[in-house]
């Protein structure tokens, strides 16, 4: 017994990822391919969104709540990057909206400059108002005019018309941003208030994006965003392609006749064509994914891994050794931050449309500290895993519990008010569920399934 | 029309559609702000489940005075939820401490940074809280305040002075007003001058010390929870007859709480009124369209053609977040010195 306990201590993480693949090859098989497939891409996304969170809570204990915010600044990105500018919208309104953003950047600039220089505090927010009154008119006037642009339609800037690659750096950066502000503001003080600062963030982007539909469109979602990977309708009209899905189900085809094959034919090609993009995005995200692991484990296991830990297990200690304890935080939560960004570029890409109200605090911040929490805190590929389960529990969770419901169900008359009652209501149960699970493994196993190896004893 | 009267007019409006509002919405908050501080002195973490306990507390009393208005319990002229309150109070305390017995008691025992496990554990508590919610009462939102909507309405306030503006008094807001003065009282009559309150004080002010001195920690915590479990149950059901329950809003209620409790500083129940009230003025104040407010002030030529409104009302909750940003810029201790500025 004792040799397989040593065994599995030794093989954990390997053992681990195979289970988690048979699970995914299980699912394949008996439920569909395009399921698992679907899966298996979002847990990649959400492995890349962990790795994030884990930069700044594994490595340097940052509590950072607006998770949401950073991957729905990644999100608008994509949108910005990779639409085509609406021209018509940028003739009418964009010059005034220019204007008013540049007003707005002097007035908040000159603010600064003059609460620095110590110029009298009334002066400098009279200063500040009136600049504010100006911005503030000159965009409402532009934000008007652009949004009356084929409402239907577009009626917003629209983006770039770069390739959607560029828009995964632009997330990465705009992510960094965000989170050098914030995190200039706040650390250094309680951690309470990264915490209470970033969960404010967050939902302040959140209501940005909703209400200004001039930017990306608001509630009215953007639709059709362009792909870095072949669409499926091109794939099923394109001859290689159906070649090559003939010749995989040669034997199966030679049984049929002419006008069935066709028809059976087509069936095959259109079944592989989804899977085969889906395949396609598995690919790139997997190399994405690996080399932010392989950046993070170097990183980690350098002198600059080493100083990180250090002042994480006693800030004290690193202070006195002269270590600049505030501007290391500063940099761990904006590196931490920008992969989040990148992801959630990545996750609209994915999804090839924008919709605000998709970012739920609990779709996002939750579920992924979850992730990092039971895949093990501080372990690059524990989080990894954490995502992995996490998502398939995430996305199982709800046909689970609704087969639950219905076996209890064939007790129950049918159509009876509590089944259905129940049926409404069950899925609102997963939250209870997964901070059920965010509260065992803290209690129970505070280091997650794979513990940080380097972990001070 | 003399000007006199026009200005009498003016801040009857104003009144009615800023003033009274804010000081029931500050009220609200005050209520919030003040659970919030008294988990933060006792059990040293900020507690991020507030404001979905806030929504526990409201669901037991809609559900409580669901069953007592289908068995027509109710008392002419108020809510029946005033009714409920007592026993929602009952089931919100056993709730608060069994969580406590099972979550964050553990981590009291074991030297770990208490701040930063506390998070972890209420974030955890949130979302079951949150999902227990939502399961019962569904996320979409209600009203439930039944019972007169007025203590006097704009129409009686009129015939009464013969202004042309009128000033409505919600029976949501004489209520939330004068709880939240009667329960104010009570807390600093408990902290200042009963023993259990002085204990609670002193176990705040300095753990080891208190210990010492032979006072019982865990009775501290439970009566920590209980007025908790006070403060947040009515808290949330002032707030819900007020501007209706729905289980998003109250978690998002978090913010503006732990502005207001930030804003005064961090630990001092005075500092979290005070704050609460700024926040709540602040939101209200410049969200608000001055249009009519303007045009009774100012002569013909100058009336305005816009709303002249600060701010969209949708960002109400970024100005919480802009004056929390500004006190940690300019004095992170808060107004009225908190405690701890860093980590214990």
């Amino acid at each position: 017994m004792n040799n397989i306990t040593a065994i599995w201590e030794a093989n954990k993480a390997i053992a681990s990822f195979a289970i988690m693949g048979l699970i995914l090859l299980f699912v394949g098989m008996n439920q569909s391919w395009a399921l698992a497939l679907g899966i298996f891409n979002m847990s990649l996304i959400s492995a890349i969104m962990a790795l994030g969170v884990n930069i700044q809570w594994g490595y340097a204990g940052l509590f950072n709540v607006g998770i949401m915010g950073f991957a729905a600044l990644g999100g608008v990105s994509v949108v910005l990057i990779a639409q085509q500018p609406v021209t018509e919208a940028i003739d009418v309104g964009g010059m005034k909206m220019f204007l008013s953003l540049i007003i707005g950047a002097v007035t908040v600039i000159t603010g600064v400059v003059l609460n620095r220089r110590g110029v009298n505090k009334w002066l400098t927010a009279s200063v500040v108002i009136i600049g504010y009154l100006i911005t503030r008119y000159y965009f409402s006037e532009a934000a008007e005019l652009i949004e009356k642009v084929d409402p239907a339609i577009t009626g917003y800037l629209g983006g770039f018309g770069i390739p959607v690659a560029f828009s995964w750096i632009v997330g990465g950066l705009a992510a960094a941003g965000a989170a050098w502000w914030i995190g200039k503001i706040t650390l250094g003080l309680r951690t309470d208030y990264l915490a209470i600062a970033t969960l404010g963030i967050s939902e302040i982007i959140l209501y940005v994006i909703k209400n200004e539909d001039w930017f990306v469109r608001g509630l009215k979602n953007v639709y059709g965003l362009p792909r870095p990977v072949p669409y499926e309708v091109d794939m099923q009209q394109s001859e290689w392609f159906q070649n090559i899905i003939a010749w995989l189900h040669k034997s199966e085809l030679q049984l049929l006749t002419q006008s069935e094959q066709i028809d059976q034919l087509g069936d095959y090609v259109r079944e592989a064509a989804v899977v085969f993009v889906k395949l396609c995005y598995s690919g790139l995200f997997i190399a994405i994914l690996g080399a932010f692991i392989i950046l993070s484990n170097l990183a980690l296991n350098s002198p600059w891994g080493r100083k990180v830990r250090a002042i994480r297990d006693n800030e004290v200690a690193a202070s006195a050794m002269g270590k600049n304890i505030k501007r290391q935080h500063l940099q761990i939560f904006v590196i931490g931050s920008a992969i989040v960004g990148v992801a959630g570029a990545l996750l609209v890409t994915y999804d090839g449309i924008f919709i605000p109200t998709a970012y739920q605090p609990l779709r996002f911040t939750f579920l992924i500290w979850v992730m990092v929490i039971l895949g093990g805190s501080g372990n690059n590929l524990g989080s990894v895993l954490g995502a992995f389960i996490i998502w398939f529990i995430w996305i199982q969770a709800g046909p689970m519990g609704l087969w639950v419901v219905e076996m209890l169900g064939n007790n129950m008359q049918e159509g009876s008010a509590f089944l259905e009652f129940i049926e409404d209501r069950v899925h609102y149960l997963r939250l209870v569920f997964m901070g059920t699970i965010l509260l065992l493994i803290m209690r129970f196993s505070p280091g997650g399934i794979l513990p940080e190896k380097n972990k001070e004893l | 029309m003399s000007d006199s009267i026009d200005i009498i007019n003016a801040f009857a409006l104003l009144t009615n559609f800023v003033i009274l509002p804010a000081l029931s919405y500050g009220s609200q908050l005050a209520l919030g702000a003040l659970a919030v501080t008294l988990v933060y002195s006792i059990l040293r973490f900020s507690n991020f489940a507030q404001g979905d306990s806030m929504a526990f507390g409201t669901m037991l009393v809609i559900l409580i005075s669901g069953y007592m208005i289908s068995k027509g319990w109710t008392i002419t002229g108020f809510p029946t939820a005033i009714l409920a309150i007592p026993l929602a109070l009952v089931g919100m305390s056993i709730y608060l401490l069994l969580m406590d017995r099972l979550v964050y008691r553990h981590y009291r025992g074991i030297k770990i940074k208490q701040s930063i496990v506390g998070i972890t554990a209420s974030i955890g508590v949130m979302f079951i809280t949150g999902g227990i919610v939502r399961f019962f009462l569904g996320a979409s939102a209600q009203r439930f305040g039944d019972g007169e909507r007025f203590i006097f309405s704009v129409r009686e306030f009129k015939a009464f002075t013969g202004l042309q503006q009128g000033i409505a008094l919600k029976t949501s807001q004489f209520l939330t007003i004068t709880l939240a003065i009667l329960l104010v009282a009570f807390l600093f009559y408990f902290l200042q001058k009963t023993k259990t309150g002085k204990a609670m004080r002193a176990y705040s002010d300095n753990k080891e010390l208190a210990l010492l001195s032979g006072i019982d920690p865990d009775k501290v915590v439970r009566i920590t929870w209980l007025l908790v479990a006070l403060f947040t149950t009515i808290a949330g059901t002032l707030y819900g007859l007020d501007k209706g329950f729905a289980p998003q809003q109250y978690h998002l209620l978090l913010l503006p709480i732990f502005a207001s409790v930030i804003v005064g500083g961090i630990g001092s129940p005075i500092g979290a009124i005070a704050g609460a009230f700024l926040v709540a003025f602040s939101e209200i104040f410049l969200t608000y369209a001055y249009k009519k407010f303007l045009i009774y002030l100012l002569p013909l030529s100058m009336h305005p053609n816009s709303l002249v409104q600060l701010i969209g009302t949708e960002y109400k909750y970024a100005i919480s977040f802009v004056i929390l940003i500004i006190v940690l810029l300019i004095k992170p201790t808060g107004l009225f010195k908190g405690k701890v500025i860093v980590d214990e």
